[in-house]
């Protein structure tokens, strides 16, 4: 055993009895404290983790899980694939994943954004996934084109990998267009509001249906070799795919035209791929239809305006409404973008306010006309929910976490 | 139905490019001025303004928002051809937040530290702050003559704003940092009201809402505010209780004299 290898191995058997030790404390689920102490006695320990497998990157600020999770349901179609599950898309999770399973050659790992030159420098992906880039945690992360800038520098060059990226989202061509190999596909854009001046040279986007291009610099959207029209996707050769998910909203054909794209690169024919997506009925809680207090129970999850956008076109009429919103470190600090989203939408409607910020919510729900009441239980506010009918509940990322637990699924 | 005669003599209140001044929810503003109106009955209409159309100068409120450095320049370049100056100089109210208030003074910094020319219309001129942005809750104590009180919202950004003599401070800073020098946030000046408050402002500090109506239309009558009442209650409490740590983690060296220089 040389030394390295040596070191390895006693980094994976640390953090596998931290983790073991964070779970029997009840700590937490161990994934990241187990990569932390694996990372800090062998820094190399995700380069070596990943080294000999072939692995997607799945990256973006809206559907990483869902589109990783389509994904993995497609290549499994082909022989046992390594993921990391449960959110943890930081170097320590991916770490933990990758270790914790030594024989899956093919692996897919959805990646923090800000993250991907860090991890794509240790993994060497064979293809990198680009879904969209939108405004979220701006506490964290302060502005969004700066992500797309680094983006781009980690995917010019000669040994960059395959990159899979959205055509409709102006910031996500502008990563992707220094890359070699880019399969374009036009997943959709329905958040404009961060893509309105140029990524590359900072002039006016002029927007005429689908297409757009800078004023200044003629950045503009690539022909797309993918396309989505409604529920069908269509393929470079023109072949169109009816798909049918369980999942619901038009963003997630979208998402499986990027995944379906993504599985191309390891052989897997679209019409299986689709197939193999399509059995996929929530993913980690998130559309997962359940039952409290005798009454149906639908999860939805955003996490900032373009995700809350999305969440608010899935909420189905006749429903009861559930909105809640916590400001903790995972979530942003600052909830001022609950004025970014079109609650508006849901005037002449009822929604109960909850979360750790309900005061925000209801302030907002206030001013957009939508009657409302504001219930600190999370578990209260569902037996609130007007009506005696299903009830939708949107949530951010903690507060999500919360009713997981809450409504019995976690 | 036909055009309602009343839009004749709606308010009118201009939400300046929401698409490049609104990154953390200050599109809100507009809202909240419009529905504070037609609740007491008064009507009210919200243009926005879109990036490649004129500014409506015959707007009666001017309302201008947070974004980023790129944004900034470009907003600069569309209100460079006089509007504004002559919107200020008709005395409109116009009410700004971190970079609308940048972009309104005499230069702001972009990129890597590049001098970038302002609108010109509010004697202030912006630099970085020295060391970390300031992100966090922003406790205002109101300018005495504005009378509003606690005003509370959440600041995101590096600048660090110098106030020439001719504007004056909008608040004296509880916690937080504010302009970052003299421990004031934002400036008053002719009917410009600026500060670096989001949350956005006027969801969260109602008062200084009616404060800029009344410019515009005169006394109004009172209206229940007990959610906004119990959100301010909710967020004094939560900076109050953050106070030690929270001062120390924000602390930085007091401000150089910067009276000689720009």
């Amino acid at each position: 055993m040389t030394e390295t290898t040596a070191r390895y191995a006693l980094a994976k058997a640390a953090g596998r009895a931290a983790a073991g030790l964070s779970r029997l404390t009840g700590r937490g689920g161990g994934t990241t404290i187990g990569g932390r102490v694996t990372l800090l006695v062998d820094p190399g320990a995700l380069s070596r983790a990943a080294a000999g497998r072939e692995l997607a990157l799945v990256t973006g600020t809206n559907g990483k899980t869902t589109t990783r999770t389509m994904l993995v349901a497609a290549l499994r179609t082909r022989g046992p694939v390594v993921s990391n599950s449960g959110g943890a898309n930081l170097p320590t999770g991916l770490t933990a994943a990758l270790s914790n399973d030594r024989d899956s050659p093919i692996g897919v790992l959805e990646v923090d954004e800000p993250f991907l030159p860090q991890v794509a420098a240790a993994v060497h992906p064979r293809a990198v996934v680009l879904l969209n880039l939108s405004r979220d945690q701006l506490d964290r992360y302060a502005e969004v084109r700066r992500l797309a800038a680094i983006w781009r520098d980690t995917l010019s060059g000669p040994d960059a990998p395959s990159v899979i990226a959205n055509a409709d989202d102006p910031l996500v061509v502008y990563g992707a267009s220094a890359a070699s190999d880019v399969t374009w596909v036009a997943a959709g854009q329905t958040w404009t509001y961060d893509s309105t001046s140029c990524p590359a040279c900072g002039d006016v986007l002029r927007r005429d249906g689908a297409t757009w291009r800078s004023d200044g610099c003629g950045l503009h959207r690539p022909d797309p070799h993918w396309k989505v029209d409604g529920d069908e996707v269509i393929d470079p050769a023109g072949r169109r795919h009816h798909v049918t998910l369980a999942l619901p909203g038009q963003v997630n054909i979208g998402n499986a035209a990027l995944a379906g794209a993504a599985a191309g690169a390891w052989g897997v024919d679209a019409e299986t791929a689709f197939a193999a997506m399509a059995r996929i009925p929530s993913v980690e809680g998130r559309y997962l239809e359940t039952t409290h207090a005798g009454r149906p129970v639908r999860l939805l999850l955003a996490k900032n305006p373009a995700g809350w956008s999305e969440a608010l076109r899935m909420a189905r009429p006749d429903t009861g409404l559930v909105v809640a919103v916590n400001a903790r470190a995972a979530d942003g600090r600052d909830p001022s973008w609950l004025w970014d989203v079109p609650f508006e939408v849901l005037a002449g409607r009822h929604a109960v306010a909850t979360g750790e910020r309900s005061r925000d919510v209801a302030v907002r729900l206030r001013y957009a006309g939508v009657d409302h009441a504001r219930v600190d239980d999370l578990a209260a506010a569902v037996r609130a929910a007007q009506g005696a009918g299903p009830v939708e509940v949107l949530a951010n990322y903690t507060a999500f976490q919360r009713y997981r637990k809450v409504v019995g699924d976690g | 139905m036909a055009e309602s005669p009343r839009t004749e003599s709606a308010v009118r209140i201009a939400l300046v490019f929401p698409s490049l001044l609104g990154t953390y929810g200050d599109g809100g503003n507009a809202s909240v001025l419009a529905q504070r109106l037609r609740w007491r009955g008064i009507p009210a209409d919200v243009i926005d303004v879109a990036i490649d159309a004129p500014l409506p100068e015959q707007a009666d409120l001017f309302v201008l928002g947070g974004g980023e450095d790129a944004a900034q320049t470009l907003a600069v370049s569309k209100l460079a051809d006089g509007s504004m100056r002559r919107v200020v100089d008709a005395g409109k109210t116009v009410f700004a937040v971190c970079a609308g208030f940048q972009i309104l003074g005499e230069s702001f910094l972009v990129g890597r530290g590049e001098v970038h020319p302002g609108l010109g219309v509010l004697d202030c001129r912006t630099g970085r702050l020295p060391g970390a942005r300031a992100v966090g809750e922003l406790l205002d104590e109101s300018a005495a003559d504005l009378g509003l009180g606690v005003l509370t919202g959440y600041e995101n950004h590096g600048g660090l704003t110098t106030l020439g003599p001719a504007a004056s401070p909008f608040a004296t800073v509880r916690q937080g940092i504010g302009n970052g020098e003299g421990g004031v946030d934002g400036a008053v000046h002719d009917g410009i009201v600026a500060t670096y408050l989001h949350g956005p402002a006027l969801a969260r500090n109602p008062a200084l809402a009616d404060h800029l109506l009344g410019r515009v239309v005169g006394d109004l009558a009172p209206l229940d505010d007990h959610e906004e009442d119990e959100l301010r209650r909710e967020r004094l409490a939560f900076v109050r209780r953050q106070g030690r740590t929270w001062w120390r983690r924000q602390w930085r060296p007091p401000a150089r004299d910067t009276s000689a220089s720009p």
